[in-house]
């Protein structure tokens, strides 16, 4: 069964000028997908709309049996769709374990307190310091806060935008790696990612977005080869400009 | 100079700063200047001196009219209060579903809705006269004797009483929103709404979590004013300029700063009074405010923008 | 003939306010600047023109004696200074500071107007400031017919020269600012200087309205420049269209035909002691319309012509 369906989703921020332009995808359950394409192609415009921080501007998508289209971001939350926004993902202002405070709001009141340990737990960088600002941690941190924010409610699909953006390779092996373990606890993934290489090192399939629209879909077995990507990056831009 | 400037202040700042901590909410949470919030303070005055008057017409034929000693107010005070306060609330909470809820959802610019606040605010004060009538109203005709309470200064019990009121709610205030889920939830949507959205936080609760607030403690401000000077449909306006000055001198955001930023302004309102003339107070909150632009923007508890 | 003389009265008085609101336009239509003192601005011009052109007098600082026109550039360039200063304090900082401020310096200069007596003559204002075609008063039709004449004329040069200035190069990059700050910068403007001179400009308008009104009706008072009219000029602005020029004028003189026939509404409907209590009633009705239009029709009656301004909520493509 497929966990997130979309179909034919419109979505931006301007009614007259939708960035992206009718898009469908399914992913199924237990699956990890990449989401890849050139900046600016609206991969960003596509996660943040599905979780509800952009207007959709037509189409649907459906979480498991359930349609939720339109409905707002604490709710999809609420419901189970988890999201770590590309920049901006956690409150710099507030203490490290208020920022996982906040979200185990969504958790049942007696385990609340068990799952903030079993983040800490899980990404002991942070348990070292939890009543330390947010603000303080450095780049790496702060990803791997966002992601213990998000993973604290246990989500059954997961969207994460860049989570490799701003790092270095050896934390970006790092990032990856605390991915594969969640994807293999059973964790549904869709990953937007300009890192290709590492994504592909994870998904099983990609989609790939070119100005608003996917340009190519399928198993990420195909894309290992450069220049098939590369010209998929192109491919529709020159196009575009030619006709 | 003279002794009592400090406890005049520190009065007049109480309801300053409780206005402001009100204004400072909606502020860093709704992130708009209100320029209604002035004009809670007075519609809560008015609609509290409603409620007991009522009250007071249906004590006194109880026989439990008379005022509450030491203080110059009966019964009727303390019970209208609560009346006040949820009725004040209802308006501000009518005010957002009808214009800044309407103009939020819309996606207009927050100085948009400074200027229908602006507006609003006109309409309000005005209406509150077409009912009232501009003749200045009280709780009590009671006179109140200003006793000695140390270091050459008086007060009266009913100044007391709202200097400790005004303390008691600050605590109160400042634990909730440092130490309560609520208060947590607040301080995230005031740094970033949408992701307070991804983590499951209900801005909308939150918006009228603050309105609630916000209008209880103008009605608390309110009451205070009109208690201790008089209640007339221009009082909030009056303030709010001192309202403004108080939460920007504390830090946009702040309740400790809020309060701290009122008692400032209160003191100098008074030393102003006593030093310059009282036909200047009123230009006080003003000097301040350049001041604190010159010198310090963010305030005194702001984090830099 | 007394319609004609009141009619001349009453769009004299309209085209005061359409250069006030010609003036709020350059800061709120053209740059995005919201100034909650109008009032203030406009009070300091009719009080500088009045010192400058009422006789000198045993009570108070001056008179002068100076002409008119003289007055008048006075009550601009000192109307402009004080919007220097307000707007190089807060124009860096978040937009409602600039609000915040121009809201506190209304009432300070309300302040000084009633208390600075040896200049401003207190409560009670300035008396006896030479009007224009004074020779003429004891017409009353001839009088009004002139001023309004004179009101008109200057309404229209005002307008020639800030659309003069909005085609110009000037008006362009500070359009371009209030849309896009960033792009702006980037293409090496300075939006900061910008936006001061463009708040400096409306401000000297504002002022020499404030030097019209004071010599047409003759005498000004601290009461005429309450926060009342700040709001008048505002909804003034935003009813007729803000960013047009032509719809500042034409919301000028709707709003103030409304204000004026609802007040002579209530003085019928109203028995003569509740008078005073039912006037506020013309406040509300104005507040509430101020409302449903940035609800309903944020562009105004008549929107701006290139493209409504981003900051309204709808967007339109023109
Ligand atoms: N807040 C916004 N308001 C208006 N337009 C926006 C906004 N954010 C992005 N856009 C526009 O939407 C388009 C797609 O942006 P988006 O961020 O979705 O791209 P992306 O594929 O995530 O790029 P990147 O790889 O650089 O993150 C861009 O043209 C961008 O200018
Ligand atoms: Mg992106």
């Amino acid at each position: 069964m497929s966990a997130l369906t979309v179909t034919g989703f419109k979505a931006g921020y301007d009614p007259d000028l939708p960035i992206v332009k009718g898009v469908s995808f399914a992913v199924d359950t237990g699956e990890a997908i990449a989401v890849l394409g050139p900046n600016g192609a609206g991969k960003s415009t596509l996660i943040k709309a599905i979780a509800g921080q952009v207007a959709c501007l037509g189409g649907r998508v459906m979480l498991g049996g359930d349609d939720i289209t339109g409905l707002r971001s604490h709710d999809l939350a609420r419901r189970g769709l988890g999201f770590v926004p590309q920049t901006d993902n956690i409150f710099t202002g507030l203490t490290i374990r208020e920022n996982l405070q906040i979200a185990s709001e969504l958790v049942a009141k007696p385990q609340r307190a068990s799952r903030i340990e079993q983040m800490f737990e899980m990404f002991p960088d942070l348990k070292s310091r939890p009543s330390e600002l947010a603000g303080a941690l450095s780049g790496g941190q702060r990803q791997m806060l966002a992601a213990a924010r998000a993973l604290l409610t246990d989500p059954p699909v997961l969207m994460l935008d860049e989570p490799s953006a701003g790092l270095s390779p050896k934390l970006v092996a790092q990032v990856f790696e605390t991915l594969r373990r969640i994807h293999a606890s059973g964790v549904t993934l869709i990953l937007v990612e300009q890192n290709v290489r590492a994504a592909l090192s994870l998904a099983s399939r990609a989609l790939v977005l070119v100005d608003g629209e996917l340009a190519h879909e399928g198993p990420t077995d195909d894309l290992h080869d450069g220049d098939r990507l590369g010209r998929l990056f192109l491919g529709r831009r020159a196009g575009a400009t030619a006709g | 100079m003279n002794p009592q400037a400090i406890i005049d202040g520190l009065i007049a700042g109480s309801t300053i700063g409780l206005g402001a901590i009100g204004l400072t909410l909606t502020y860093s949470i709704l992130r708009f200047a209100n320029f209604t919030h002035g004009d809670f303070l007075a519609w809560g005055a008015y609609l509290t001196l409603t409620v007991s008057g009522f009250l007071g017409g249906l004590l006194a034929g109880l026989g439990a009219g008379a005022p509450l000693a030491p203080f110059s107010f009966g019964w009727g005070l303390p019970v209208a209060l609560p009346a006040g306060v949820a009725v004040t609330i209802l308006l501000t909470l009518g005010l957002d579903r009808v214009l800044f809820g309407q103009l939020r959802q819309r996606g207009a610019d927050a100085i948009i809705i400074v200027m229908a606040s602006f507006g609003a605010s006109m309409a309000l004060r005005s209406l509150l006269e077409f009912i009232y009538s501009s003749e200045p109203q009280y709780f009590t005709r009671e006179l109140q004797i200003a006793q000695k309470i140390g270091l050459g200064m008086r007060a009266t019990p009913d100044q007391l009483l709202t200097i400790a009121m005004t303390a008691l709610l600050v605590v109160l205030l400042h634990i909730v929103v440092t130490r309560t889920p609520t208060g947590r939830a607040m301080r995230a949507v005031s740094e970033n709404p949408s992701l307070a959205g991804v983590y499951g936080v209900d801005v909308d609760h939150v918006i009228r979590v603050t309105w609630i607030i916000g209008a209880g403690l103008a009605c608390v401000a309110g009451v205070m004013s009109g208690l201790l000077v008089q209640i007339r449909p221009y009082m909030g306006f009056d303030l709010l300029l001192p309202l403004f000055a108080a939460a920007i001198l504390g830090g946009i955001g702040s309740i400790p700063g809020a309060m701290i930023g009122g008692l400032i302004i209160g003191l100098a309102e008074a030393f102003t009074v006593q030093l310059i003339g009282a036909e200047w107070r009123a230009a006080v909150a003003f000097v301040v405010l350049v001041l604190v632009l010159l010198v310090r923007p963010a305030g005194l508890f702001g984090r830099a923008a | 003939m007394e319609y004609l003389a009141y009619g001349a009265f009453f769009l004299t008085v309209a085209m005061t306010y359409s250069i006030i609101c010609l003036g709020l336009n350059v800061q709120w239509g053209q740059t995005g600047l919201f100034n909650v003192g109008v009032a203030a601005f406009v009070g300091v011009g009719a009080y500088t023109s009045a010192l400058l052109t009422t006789p000198e007098t045993a009570e108070r600082v001056g008179g002068f004696g100076l002409p008119i026109a003289v007055g008048w550039i006075g009550a601009a360039l000192v109307s402009a200074a004080v919007s220097f200063l307000v707007g190089a304090l807060t124009i860096r900082m978040r937009a409602d500071y600039l609000a915040i401020t121009t809201f506190g310096i209304a009432i300070a200069l309300q302040l000084c107007f009633q208390n600075l007596e040896p200049l401003t003559g207190g409560v009670f204002g300035v008396g006896f400031i030479p009007r224009a075609f004074a020779g003429v008063q004891g017409d009353a039709i001839l009088f009004n017919l002139l001023n309004l004449a004179l009101a008109g004329a200057l309404v229209l040069a005002i307008y020639l020269l800030l659309e003069h200035l909005m085609r110009a190069p000037w008006g362009r990059v500070l359009r371009a600012v209030r849309e896009d700050e960033t792009a702006a910068q980037s293409l090496g403007k300075n939006p900061t200087a910008l936006r001061l001179q463009a708040f400096v400009l409306g401000g000297g308008i504002m002022g020499l309205a404030g030097g019209v009104q004071a010599h047409f009706v003759g005498f000004i008072a601290p009461a005429n420049y309450l926060p009342m009219m700040t709001f008048q000029v505002w909804a003034m602005l935003i009813v007729g269209g803000s960013g047009n020029n032509r719809g500042a004028i034409l919301g000028a003189v709707l709003v103030w035909a409304i204000w004026a026939l609802s007040g002579s509404l209530i003085s019928e409907v109203f028995p003569a002691d509740q008078q005073a209590r039912a006037a506020s009633l013309q406040i509300v009705i104005i507040g509430v319309m101020l409302c449903l239009i940035l609800l309903w029709r944020p562009q105004g009656l008549l929107p701006e012509r290139a493209s409504v301004s981003k900051h309204l909520g709808n967007r339109h493509d023109t």
